[in-house]
């Protein structure tokens, strides 16, 4: 009985042998697979074992922590330091929910798995040291942030500003905003709080300064005042513009544009049509220069492309249409639509002497240890206009803001440009109108901060002053803390 | 094919009986799960637990008394054994424990039944009635034949052990448990897969002969003839019922795979390898298209993560080979993975995932080799026992082992579908862990007889008497 009992033995080992390789093919050949699957609560229960990195300003304020929690396999929690005014910055970092722009693009460093992290992971292995995330220093600036999120206040709107030399966005604001720490856990008020947030009408969770497009109004007539100078409509800002009041849209047979109130607009030169914000000089502006010049040029500011700053923005439309919708898409309304970060891209890029700097709101990530990982260089975008046009523009706008609709963005002892915006939206004109302004400050060597003013909805006069009145104390709150700042 | 080779281990007369040997081990066996144990309350909770004595007392007690009962009463036996039991009834003592400390699984069965108990003490008791009976079978199994009596009275207690679970509820999807009032369940399917292995020696021993001369050659294969047939039919039929009715995959092939190596060796024909796989093939597919139970697991098996979030049966496989993936080549270590995410049944039937999860692939390389060290000693014993009983029923609990850990080990790394049984020594289970100990108690019986120096040859009188022809 010998022969099959050596056989059987043999078939004893077959089986063994079988379940090794099977678990080298797991252990080993799939483990990395098998670790990143989805279905895998690891990851998640790792991602939430030890202390996120923070985000930081500019000015060095952590606007983040992490709180411990108990009684589920999630250690940590993300925590807040006034969440409703750095929502619209960080995202969001749920524990059930995912994350959002920072908080997701920046999860690797943030959570410490990043591969730039290997070696500190590798070190704090051997130092025993407790595990930790990286930070993301941004570029943002604690008191300008605070600037635009106050000025906001209980209004429906958003803010963006930008240093127009680097392109740093400075400040991002956006109302009604949310706390993101009330869902950040997995209890069931914590997803009770996010379905509400969910609901809500006025959609909190929603970053209107960079996801919400809005026709951009009158101040879209810089990018028009812009065109008509680079093309050579006019070479002059104080040149007749040899525009009748009211102006006929072209291929209408009556469809008069007219302009808000009793303004001198007949036959204006460029700088008192902006001064007044003429819709008959820029309306026909936009149609003598052509759907593809006055494209081309928008496209040269940004328009039609969306902008990674890391976090995405949403792209802003310049149309391709035809002549009358052209000539209204020139002064900011028909399908003309636009972000804030957009807009204050337009006011940087014009007290930046025509250079347009692309946006940017990471300044380093940096290793537990805060060593520098990596530093964000800044970097051109475009040359919208030239530097001769730029300065054009600047007394233009300038000129707006001393004898113009934007005279509520003073400050003393400082030069300021600016331009008012109004935009007419619904059908018929019927739902409020969108309070915009746009500005810029200079000091000595340059301009430090462009910002775009965005109110939705405020039921107060549709005049072309709404704008002045509304959105450009917010914008001269914000260039305000950013000139104290520099001090 | 009579090349001679020294496959036994019978040494020569006067062999050494390796008892300081197997004590040697012990100390081993005993040590590492309590090294094992330190660490688990290291990594858990940052001190020693206060157990430890009292667990590294009680295992070394048992392995102790063990220990003196083989060298009183089984002195020759193989000294690999025991040791190698121990150290895994040892380790699967703290894999319990640890999961026991698991908040996962604390809240769980809080929310579940309204209150957790710890498997853990258990697990100890009934390892405790599984090293006594070792020693009951020591005692009252003088010589490994005297079963050779109870083959028919063998194959009744089975077949009542096998049918009595289906008059029981089904608990998790199988019907596989009795249940006795106030003294909690048993799983007879261990402690047939014992008797079983009696029974068949017995049987097979007289019926070889007929079995292995009485047939026909047909295509190079020697086929039986049909009335030879019969009971491997009545075997098979018997796994196809408890296969439906008891919904308990693990079981039905054990029984049937120890029947078919039992009789391969007893009649050396290969044919009844070849019936035997045809036969389990038409059987399990056949099961596997119409029966729902295991219909479910078979779908688990062919991608785990297809239906996982739907079907219970995927989130078990697919959570078990998530706890391999993240083990990886070193393990997490112990008490510092995540293999309680499994459930309920982690310390049980997938105990496995958290050796693998924490120990990673060299302690699972580790715990495998243990597996097969112990069916290997097994083979051996039954190559050096002299009489055929010895041999069949050496090789039917090796046997019966190896398949078992094969079954469960590969349904749990997802090699072939789940079936629900338990790893021998290593889950927690009080019926298996005793069974498992009554099985190695027999194999040191037979291993005892088998090592055993052949009694000096007596004098023979004819001896004195030859002359040496001088030149």
């Amino acid at each position: 009985m010998n022969k099959p009992l050596r056989r059987i033995a043999i078939f004893c080992g077959l089986l063994i042998l079988s379940l090794m390789i099977r678990d080298n093919w797991l252990q080993y050949v799939r483990a990395d697979e098998l670790n990143a699957n989805d279905f895998n609560r690891r990851v998640q229960i790792e991602r939430f074992a030890h202390e996120r990195g923070n985000i930081i300003t500019a000015d060095g304020q952590t606007i983040t922590g992490s709180t411990e929690t108990t009684g589920t396999d999630f250690k940590y929690k993300r925590s807040w330091k006034d969440g409703p005014m750095w929502a619209p910055v960080t995202g969001f970092a749920s524990q059930v929910f995912d994350a959002t722009q920072l908080e997701k693009i920046e999860d690797g460093i943030l959570s410490g798995t990043d591969n730039r992290l290997f070696f500190d992971r590798t070190l704090s292995m051997f130092t025993g040291e407790k595990k930790q995330g990286g930070n993301v220093v941004t570029t943002l600036n604690s008191a300008a942030q605070k600037a635009a999120f106050q000025g906001l206040g209980d209004k429906k709107g958003a803010v963006a500003a930008i240093n127009p030399q680097t392109g740093a966005i400075l400040a991002l604001a956006s109302t009604p905003s949310y706390d993101p720490s009330v869902f950040a856990g997995s209890s069931n008020k914590d997803s009770q709080a996010y379905k509400t947030l969910l609901d809500d009408k006025n959609s909190p969770l929603l970053n209107r300064a960079l996801r919400q497009t809005y026709p951009p109004g009158s101040t879209f007539k810089v990018v028009t005042a812009a065109a008509a100078l680079e093309n050579g409509l006019y070479s002059s800002i104080d040149e007749p513009t040899k525009s009748p009041v009211p102006y006929t849209l072209p291929d209408t047979a009556s469809k008069p544009l007219n302009n808000e109130g009793n303004i001198p607009c007949e036959n204006a030169t460029l700088k008192v049509a902006l001064q007044w914000s003429c819709n008959t000089v820029f309306g026909k502006i936009s149609a003598d220069l052509g759907n593809e010049k006055m494209k081309a040029e928008a496209e040269k500011f940004g328009f039609n492309k969306q902008i990674f700053n890391p976090v995405r923005t949403e792209a802003s439309i310049y149309p391709k249409d035809n002549r009358p919708q052209n000539a209204m898409a020139g002064i900011g309304q028909a399908s003309n639509r636009a972000t804030p970060l957009q807009m204050a891209m337009v006011a940087a890029a014009v007290a930046n002497d025509g250079k347009l700097m692309k946006p940017y709101m990471v300044d380093t990530l940096q290793a537990p240890n805060v060593d520098v990982l990596s530093k964000t260089q800044p970097e051109q975008m475009s040359q919208p206009m030239s530097a001769a046009t730029a300065q054009k523009l600047q007394k233009m706008m300038e000129f707006v803001v001393t004898d113009g609709t934007g005279t509520s963005a003073q400050i003393p002892g400082v030069t300021v440009g600016g331009k008012t915006g109004t935009a007419q939206h619904g059908v018929d004109n019927k739902d409020n109108p969108y309070a915009w302004f746009i500005s810029y400050a200079k000091s000595g060597d340059g301009s430090p901060v462009a910002v775009a003013v965005v109110i939705e909805g405020s039921d107060t006069t549709r005049d072309d002053i709404a704008g002045g009145k509304l959105a450009a104390p917010i914008a001269r709150g914000v260039m305000k803390a950013v000139l104290d700042g520099k001090k | 094919m009579s090349v001679v080779t020294n496959t036994t281990t019978i040494g020569a007369i006067e062999a050494p009986s390796r008892r300081n040997t197997e004590l040697a081990l012990l100390v081993f066996a005993v040590a590492i799960p309590v090294f094992a144990y330190a660490n688990v309350g290291l990594a858990m909770t940052g001190s020693l637990p206060s157990g430890m004595l009292g667990y590294g007392l009680g295992l070394g007690m048992m392995a102790g008394v063990a220990h003196l009962v083989v060298r009183k009463f089984a002195k020759y036996a193989d000294p690999l054994f025991l040791p190698l039991a121990t150290l895994l009834n040892g380790l699967g003592l703290v894999l319990i424990w640890r999961l026991d400390q698991s908040p996962r699984l604390i809240t769980q069965a809080k929310r579940a039944y309204g209150a957790f108990s710890p498997s853990a003490p258990h697990q100890l008791m009934f390892s405790a009635l599984g090293v006594a009976l070792f020693i009951g079978v020591l005692l009252l199994v003088k010589d490994h034949r005297v079963l050779q009596r109870y083959t028919y009275i063998s194959m009744f207690v089975a077949m009542l052990l096998l049918i009595l679970p289906m008059f029981f509820p089904a608990k998790f999807g199988a019907r596989i448990w009795i249940t006795i009032p106030g003294l909690g369940s048993i799983q007879p399917g261990e402690f047939v897969k014992i008797i079983l292995a009696v029974f068949f020696a017995g049987y097979l021993m007289v019926k070889r002969d007929a079995l292995a001369l009485a047939s026909r050659r047909f295509m190079g294969i020697y086929l039986p003839r049909g009335r030879d047939l019969g009971p491997i039919l009545v075997v098979w039929a018997m796994s196809i019922l408890i296969l439906v009715f008891e919904t308990d995959l693990g079981t039905s092939l054990l029984f049937f795979g120890l029947f078919v190596i039992m009789l391969y060796v007893a009649t050396e024909r290969t044919s009844w390898i070849v019936f035997g796989l045809l036969m389990s093939a038409v059987g399990a597919v056949g099961v596997a298209s119409f029966e729902s139970h295991v219909k479910a697991r078979v779908t688990a098996w062919m991608d785990p993560f297809a239906c996982y979030k739907t079907s219970g049966a995927c989130e078990q496989i697919g959570n078990a080979i998530m706890s391999f993936g993240s083990g990886g080549t070193l393990g997490t270590g112990l008490g510092q993975g995540h293999s309680d995410l499994i459930g309920f049944a982690a310390n049980a039937d997938f105990i496995l995932s958290t050796v693998g999860e924490e120990l990673g692939l060299a302690g699972m390389m580790a715990l495998l080799l243990i597996y097969g060290l112990i069916v290997e000693r097994g083979v051996r014993t039954a190559l050096a026992a002299r009489d055929p009983f010895g041999k069949l029923l050496a090789i039917g609990l090796s046997g019966a082992l190896a398949l078992q850990v094969f079954v469960v080990a590969g349904g749990v790394m997802g090699l072939i579908p789940l079936t629900g049984m338990t790893m021998p020594f290593l889950a927690a289970g009080g019926s298996s862990v005793i069974a498992n100990w009554a099985l190695i108690g027999i194999l040191i019986r037979i291993s005892d007889t088998a090592r055993r120096p052949a009694p000096a040859p007596a004098p023979s009188p004819d001896a004195e008497m030859t002359q040496v022809v001088r030149p």
